[in-house]
C-alpha cells in the first residue's frame, strides 16, 4: 500500500500506441503498465516484458494430477484392497486410463486458473485504482511511473508529443486492496467526446 | 466502401457495419444496462414454471422411490439415461466452438462462443441430474467417490464405466466453468466501469476479480485461454467416449461395438450445434445482435450441422452392416427384427429421417443462410437426437438374451416426464438469467478481431489498394502481417 504519483497519457487507436510505446521505452521513462481493452499482440514484446511461464506451470500441475491419479488407483487395487475380479489383473492399467486422463486435465485446468489469479493479484472484492473508465472500454492508457528525477510536465508534453489525446497526471495507489477504500468510486457518464 | 482487388469474395465479414470499438461495447452491453422486455419476462416465467414442476416431480422420485418412473427391470435406463445422454451430448458444442475453434484458429467462433459456452454449462448441469436421481437414493450419491470411509475403506471400483462418468463429467463442469469465468473477467470489468447505479458496479467489481486490463495480465490471460482450449480438445472427446462406454463395454447386443465412441461424439457434437442454432436464432433477435451474429455464422455452424450429421449416417449404416457381418444371431435379431422394425420400429426411421435425410438440405447455401429454415431443422435434429438415444437404449433392452424378460409396455410416467421437462426449465431459467446479467458475446474478442474484418478494416486499406500486386505479395512474404489476418482474394 503506497501512494504514488504517475502520468497518464490515453490512446484511442493502435497505430500510435505502437510507435509511442517505442519513444516512452528508448526516453528511458518506465511503464508502470499499459491498460488496454482487449489483448492487443505485439503490445507485451513492444514494452520489454517477458514472455509468461504460466504453461509450464499448467504442465507441471497436469504431471501431477496423472500421477496421483496413477499411484492411487494403483494403491487401492494392489495393496489396499485387491478384488479378484473374474481373475483379471489387480493392476489393470488399460481400464485406468480414462481416470488418469480426466485428473490429468482437472488438476492442470484447476492448477493453472489459481495460479493465474494468483499470480494477477485477482479475486472477488479485490479492488484496484482505475486510471481511467474507458480503458475496458475503447481506451489504450499508458501509465507511466514518475520517480524523483522525472520531470512531470516534460513527460507529459512528451506524451503529448507521441500521440496520447489525453494527457494527465494521477496520484493513486499502486496495487490493490480490499473493499470500500476508494470514497469516490465515480459512476460512468457517458463521453461528451464526438 | 468497396474495395476491387484485395476484397476477398469467399470470406465475408465477422462484424456487419462500421463499428468503432465503443459502440461494440454499447451494442453488447445494451441488453443488461436496459430493462428486459416483455418477451423475456414471458419467457423467463415459463421456464421458472417448468422448473418447478420438475422440482415437484424429483420430489417424488426421491420420496416415494424409482417406482414413480415406468422404468422396469428389463427397460432400467429407459427416458432416464436417455435424457442424460441427450443433454450431455448438448453440451459438447459450446467447448467445441471455444475450444476446438480457437486452437484451428477460426474467426467466426468470436460471435457465438460465450453464449455457446455457457449453454455447455447449462446441458451438463442438466445432464448430471439424471445418473444422480437414478441411483434412487440419492443421499447416498456420494458413495461414488473415493473418500476414505468407515466402511473398509471400501473404495469405488475404478475399473466401471459408469465411475469413469462420474469423474469425466465433472471435470468437463469444471473446466467449462472455469474457461468460460476467466473468459468473462474482462467482460464483466466493462460492465463494472460503465455501472451507473452504485448496486452494479459493486456486483460487477466483485465479479470482474478486480480486473483492470493490464498487458502482462492480458499476456497471461492469452496464455491461459490457449492451455485450457487445448486442454478442453481432448477433454469434449474423452467426455463422450466415456458416456458411450458405458453402452460399448457392456454385452449387451446393439451396444457391445467398438465404432460407440467416434459415432457418439459426431452425434453429441450434431445435436448441439442444433441447439446452439435454436439458442442464437432467438438471441440474436431478441437481443438485436444480428452484426455480432451474422448469416455468415449461421451458414458456417450448418455446414458443421451437415458433416456431423453424415457422419453420424455412416454410423447408422456401419451398425447394421456390422450386425450382419457379424452372423451373431443376437446382434441380427436386435437390429434387423426388433429396431428397425417390431414395436419401436418407429423410433428408428423418426431417428433416420431427422439425422440422416433432413440435414442434408444444407447442402444448398440457400437454405443454409435461411434464418426460419434452419431454426426448424435445428428443432428436427433436436428431436432426432432424442430419438437416438431412446432407440440405442430402449430397443436393445426390451429383448435381451433371456425371453422371460422380455418387455415391450414402456412408456414414461407422469414423473418421468416432469423430470425431463424440468430440465428444460432449469436449462432455460438459467439461460434467461444469462442473456440479462451477463454479456452475451465476448466482448474483448470481438473487439480483437475488430480491426482485420469487416468495413474498419477496409477503411485502411485503400493505401493498400493503390499498390500494385506484385508489391503487396512482397511485402505480405516479408512477415510484416500478424496472424495472416489479411484477407487476399486473387493474385
Amino acid at each position: 500500500m503506497a501512494l504514488k504519483k504517475f502520468v497518464v497519457g490515453c490512446f484511442e487507436d493502435e497505430k500510435v500506441l505502437f510507435p509511442a510505446v517505442d519513444k516512452v521505452r528508448k526516453a528511458g521513462y518506465k511503464f508502470h503498465d499499459i491498460y488496454t481493452p482487449f489483448p492487443v499482440h505485439g503490445l507485451d514484446k513492444a514494452m520489454g516484458l517477458r514472455e509468461t511461464s504460466l504453461h509450464t506451470a499448467g504442465f507441471l500441475y497436469g504431471l501431477i494430477g496423472t500421477t496421483t491419479a496413477v499411484t492411487f488407483m494403483t494403491w487401492v487395487f494392489t495393496k489396499d484392497w485387491p478384488v479378484n475380479i473374474g481373475g483379471k489383473p489387480n493392476f489393470a492399467l488399460p481400464a485406468w486410463i480414462p481416470i488418469t486422463f480426466e485428473l490429468t486435465v482437472l488438476f492442470a485446468a484447476v492448477g493453472m486458473v489459481l495460479t493465474f489469479c494468483y499470480i494477477c493479484q485477482l479475486a472477488p472484492f479485490i479492488k484496484r485504482h482505475h486510471f481511467h473508465a474507458r480503458s475496458t472500454d475503447d481506451l489504450f492508457v499508458m501509465v507511466i511511473e514518475c520517480g524523483d528525477k522525472t520531470n512531470e510536465e516534460e513527460l507529459k508534453s512528451f506524451l503529448g508529443s507521441v500521440g496520447a489525446q489525453e494527457v494527465n497526471t494521477q496520484i493513486a495507489e499502486d496495487g490493490w486492496w480490499v473493499g470500500r477504500y476508494d470514497k469516490e468510486d465515480q459512476l460512468y457518464k457517458e463521453p461528451n467526446i464526438a | 466502401m468497396s474495395l476491387t482487388k484485395y476484397e476477398s469474395q469467399i470470406r465475408e465479414p465477422l462484424v456487419n457495419g462500421n463499428k468503432t470499438y465503443s459502440q461494440v461495447t454499447k451494442d453488447i452491453l445494451h441488453t443488461i444496462e436496459a430493462k428486459p422486455t416483455r418477451l423475456w419476462y414471458i419467457g423467463f416465467y415459463v421456464s421458472v414454471a417448468l422448473l418447478l414442476f420438475g422440482v415437484y416431480s424429483v420430489y417424488r422420485e426421491v420420496v416415494y422411490g424409482i417406482g414413480q418412473w415406468n422404468v422396469n427391470r428389463t427397460i432400467g435406463w429407459g427416458w432416464d439415461i436417455t435424457n442424460f445422454v441427450w443433454w450431455v451430448g448438448i453440451g459438447h458444442a459450446g467447448t467445441l466452438i471455444s475450444a476446438i475453434l480457437l486452437l484451428f484458429r477460426q474467426g467466426w467462433r468470436t460471435g457465438v462462443n460465450r453464449a455457446a459456452e455457457a449453454m455447455t454449462i447449462f446441458a451438463v448441469m442438466c445432464a448430471g441430474q439424471f445418473p444422480i436421481f437414478h441411483m434412487g437414493r440419492v443421499w447416498m450419491a456420494f458413495f461414488t467417490l473415493p473418500y476414505p470411509n468407515t466402511r473398509g475403506p471400501l473404495w469405488p471400483n475404478f475399473n466401471s464405466p459408469l465411475l469413469w462418468d462420474v469423474f469425466a463429467i465433472s471435470t468437463y463442469f469444471t473446466v467449462s466453468l472455469l474457461f468460460w469465468y476467466s473468459g468473462l473477467l474482462p467482460d464483466f470489468a466493462t460492465v463494472r466501469d460503465r455501472a451507473k447505479t452504485k448496486l452494479r458496479k459493486h456486483l460487477y467489481g466483485i465479479a470482474s476479480f478486480g480486473w483492470s486490463g493490464s498487458t502482462k495480465h492480458w499476456q497471461r490471460h492469452e496464455s491461459l485461454s490457449l492451455v485450457l482450449a487445448g486442454l478442453s480438445t481432448p477433454l469434449v472427446l474423452s467426455v463422450h467416449t466415456i458416456v458411450s462406454f458405458d453402452f460399448a463395454t457392456s454385452v449387451v447386443p446393439g451396444w457391445h461395438t467398438t465404432i460407440f465412441p467416434p459415432y457418439f461424439v459426431a452425434g453429441a457434437i450434431f445435436s448441439g450445434f442444433a441447439m446452439v442454432q435454436t439458442l442464437m436464432l432467438i438471441l440474436r433477435k431478441v437481443m438485436n445482435l444480428q452484426d455480432y451474429i451474422t448469416l455468415g455464422h449461421i451458414e458456417a455452424m450448418n455446414k458443421v450441422i451437415v458433416l456431423t450429421g453424415s457422419i453420424v449416417g455412416c454410423a447408422y449404416l456401419t451398425e447394421l452392416f456390422m450386425a450382419w457381418y457379424s452372423q451373431v444371431p443376437f446382434e441380427q435379431d436386435i437390429f434387423f427384427k426388433y429396431r428397425i422394425a417390431g414395436p419401436y420400429g418407429w423410433s428408428y426411421w423418426l431417428m433416420m429421417t431427422c439425422n440422416v435425410v433432413s440435414p442434408q438440405l444444407f447442402w444448398f447455401r440457400k437454405l443454409r443462410r435461411n434464418v426460419l429454415f434452419t431454426f426448424v431443422m435445428s428443432i428436427i435434429v433436436n428431436i432426432g437426437m432424442w430419438f437416438e438415444r431412446f432407440v440405442i437404449i430402449v430397443s436393445s433392452l426390451y429383448r435381451d438374451y433371456l425371453p422371460s424378460s422380455w418387455s415391450i409396455y414402456y412408456r414414461p410416467s407422469i414423473w418421468e416426464v416432469g423430470f425431463y421437462l424440468g430440465t428444460f426449465g432449469l436449462f432455460f431459467t438459467c439461460f434467461f438469467l444469462f442473456s440479462k446479467y451477463f454479456p452475451v458475446i465476448a466482448i474483448a474478442e470481438i473487439k480483437h478481431v475488430l480491426k482485420t474484418t469487416g468495413e474498419s478494416f477496409k477503411n485502411d486499406m485503400s493505401s493498400l489498394e493503390a499498390k500494385k500486386v506484385d508489391e503487396f505479395v512482397g511485402e505480405m512474404h516479408h512477415g510484416h502481417h500478424e496472424e495472416g489476418t489479411v484477407k487476399v482474394a486473387g493474385h
